[in-house]
């Protein structure tokens, strides 16, 4: 080939590659540009009413997301409060404490739990997991916590309660594997000096590795509540989906991805067609929020290594 | 900075007998690890309950009629997913061929190009959209080509699927590039050959197997995906090859018939969990084994 072809053909090359970067980009864009212009009409219709109205009446086009709101704020911080020192349990575990003919294996399990597609854990929820809720969980809790009033009511099984626990199996993953990530950052050597001082296996871990990797365990946790916000399926399949603000944890509950899942395809009318999307777009920025935030918190802990982070 | 508090006995505690601190620390660190352990075996507990009892639950449901059959009409028993194993593969099919070159020519920008605030720019939004909940895209892949061809098609759950997998793709395929030495790049420019017959002949032959797991696993993320099918696929419930119309998917009718009220409808919702899962494992499997064995052995 002579010369010119060839810088024909780079120029060319230049540019598909380009474009294929400048289309991630785009992207984005359109994703930004089609939420916001197709809410327009509900935002305008209520503005910031919309969030702490209690209302979801679509007969008489009167929109509140406020359930919505809070049903994905509960199910997730209740996620977190099972998941959390679960996952962090069995990073520690498999950083610091397990043979090492185990930890390739170990880490692979709790990975694989991760591949599992949301319906099927939904599936699994409504068919194994709610029974269970409902014939020994929650009557024990109820026996025992009841006077909390987080746990009263009739226990169906499905609500609150059995949507938190699902999200909390499928946030372990992430977890744990960003925890893994960041104790294996942690220089050999700050082991060595702790134990040099004395220390027990506990205290080396405690004071030369989770202090230091804090930060970076922290954004792993917050990147998971990133994903249990945005979860659908499996949350929709047992949360009971009923538009009410209850203080129990065993009542039914609804969260904005579900409404989402539910009203979507079957929205007449523009103002609840709007209505959903802005619900959409609200979902959107909180979990670009807090994935910005998680992602740059792992990065402060792994800097120099890229972080593997497999959200 | 190491943190000393707790280790050096503070000296008006010396005169306490030393087996004491000794078992309370010992006490302390056997519990925490118990604690540990007790965390791997509840986290294990519900992996093994999922798939011991899909296999279980599934096992049984899968039959010839299950996987050749339409599906029946509500309440009657019998019928099958034929349709939304082959909606699913069309699905994927049209999501996969427009994702996986947008991706990998994204990630080969990144690698060769990308060391500037663009290459950074690209690469922050590619790891926003990542984070981007499936619902959400479900709704833009809905105003984007729902709207515009006024029903639901096999082209908008696809375009939702590639939209999902492009940011996987792209991260994967640079990191592998990046892991190419720059002595083959050196080596092949030297001979005078020009940089895009460098990049597709050298660099990227030699990351094949590399970005290949992760289109695989780019795949697999999105195989199981169903909230953003639900409004741009919609499901069907007759065999459909126009990519035009609606069309029914495995995940969709997995969740159709998990929330119905039919106990025949439940047995085939197992079943088709586990076809699904089937169908991830076997599509990466056979793509690793080609990757491993066939005519790209010799490359990586």
């Amino acid at each position: 080939m002579n010369s010119s072809d060839g810088v024909l053909a780079d120029g060319a090359f230049n540019w598909v590659i380009l474009g294929c970067a400048l289309f991630v980009l785009l992207l984005l864009a359109l994703i930004v540009w089609q939420l916001v212009s197709r809410s327009q009409l509900s935002w305008h219709a209520f503005g910031w009413k919309f969030f702490w109205g209690q209302d979801w009446d679509p007969v008489n086009d009167q929109y509140g997301a406020l359930p919505f709101v809070y049903g994905t704020l509960v199910s997730s911080l209740l996620a977190l409060v099972i998941a959390v020192p679960l996952a962090v349990g069995v990073g520690v575990f498999t950083t610091e404490m397990c043979p090492k003919w185990l930890r390739g294996p170990l880490s692979f399990t709790t990975e694989l739990l991760a591949a599992i597609p949301s319906v099927i854990y939904g599936l699994w929820a409504i068919f194994v997991l709610v029974p269970i809720l409902r014939n020994y969980v929650e009557p024990f809790l109820a026996r025992t916590l009841g006077w909390t009033g987080l746990f009263e009511g009739a226990p169906y099984g499905i609500g609150m309660l059995a949507a938190g626990i699902i999200l909390a199996i499928m946030i372990i993953p992430i977890i744990s594997s960003i925890t893994r990530e960041v104790l294996q950052v942690v220089p050999q050597h700050q082991r060595e000096a702790v134990l040099a001082l004395g220390a027990t296996r506990w205290e080396m871990i405690r004071i030369g590795v989770l202090r230091n990797a804090r930060a970076g365990i922290v954004g792993g946790v917050i990147l998971g509540l990133g994903r249990a916000l945005g979860e659908t399926m499996a949350v929709t399949m047992v949360i009971g989906n009923r538009p009410e603000i209850a203080r129990s944890l065993f009542a039914p509950g609804y969260t904005m991805a579900s409404v989402l899942a539910n009203e979507f395809s079957e929205a007449a009318g523009d103002l609840y067609l709007s209505a959903l999307i802005e619900i959409g777009l609200a979902l959107f920025l909180v979990t670009i929020i807090v994935n910005a935030l998680a992602r740059f918190m792992v990065w402060s802990v792994t800097r120099g290594q890229p972080a593997r982070a497999r959200a | 900075m190491v943190n000393l508090r707790g280790l050096v006995p503070d000296p008006s505690r010396l005169v306490t007998p030393k087996h004491e601190i000794n078992l309370w620390r010992r006490v302390t660190d056997h519990l925490a690890t118990a604690f540990a352990v007790s965390t791997v075996i509840l986290v294990l507990t519900p992996l093994v309950a999922i798939f011991g009892y899909l296999v279980y639950k599934g096992i049984g449901s899968v039959n010839w009629a299950f996987l050749t059959q339409t599906p029946k009409p509500p309440g009657e028993i019998g019928g099958g997913m034929a349709n939304a194993i082959a909606g699913s593969v069309l699905i994927l099919a049209i999501g996969s061929l427009l994702g996986v070159p947008l991706g990998i020519g994204a990630g080969i920008y990144l690698a060769e190009f990308g060391r500037n605030r663009f290459g950074d720019l690209v690469r922050f939004v590619s790891d926003v959209l990542n984070g981007v909940p499936s619902i959400v895209i479900g709704i833009v892949a809905y105003a984007l080509v729902v709207l515009r061809q006024k029903h639901f098609s096999a082209l908008a759950g696809g375009a939702a699927l590639a939209i999902m997998m492009v940011p996987t793709i792209t991260r994967t395929t640079e990191e592998m590039l990046l892991l190419v030495p720059n002595a083959l790049r050196e080596a092949a420019y030297g001979l005078g050959v020009p940089r895009w017959r460098t990049t597709m002949s050298i660099t990227l032959r030699t990351a094949t197997s590399g970005i290949i797991t992760g289109v695989m696993l780019a795949f697999a993320r999105v195989a199981g995906e169903t909230a953003p099918l639900l409004f741009t696929a919609f499901g069907n419930q007759y065999w459909n090859w126009h990519l035009d119309q609606p069309t029914a998917a495995l995940p969709l009718q997995i969740f159709t018939y998990a929330i119905s009220p039919y106990d025949d409808w439940h047995r085939q919702a197992w079943a088709g969990a586990l076809v699904l899962i089937i169908l991830i494992v076997s599509a990466v499997a056979a793509v690793r084994f080609v990757v491993r064995r066939g005519t790209l052995g010799g490359v990586a």
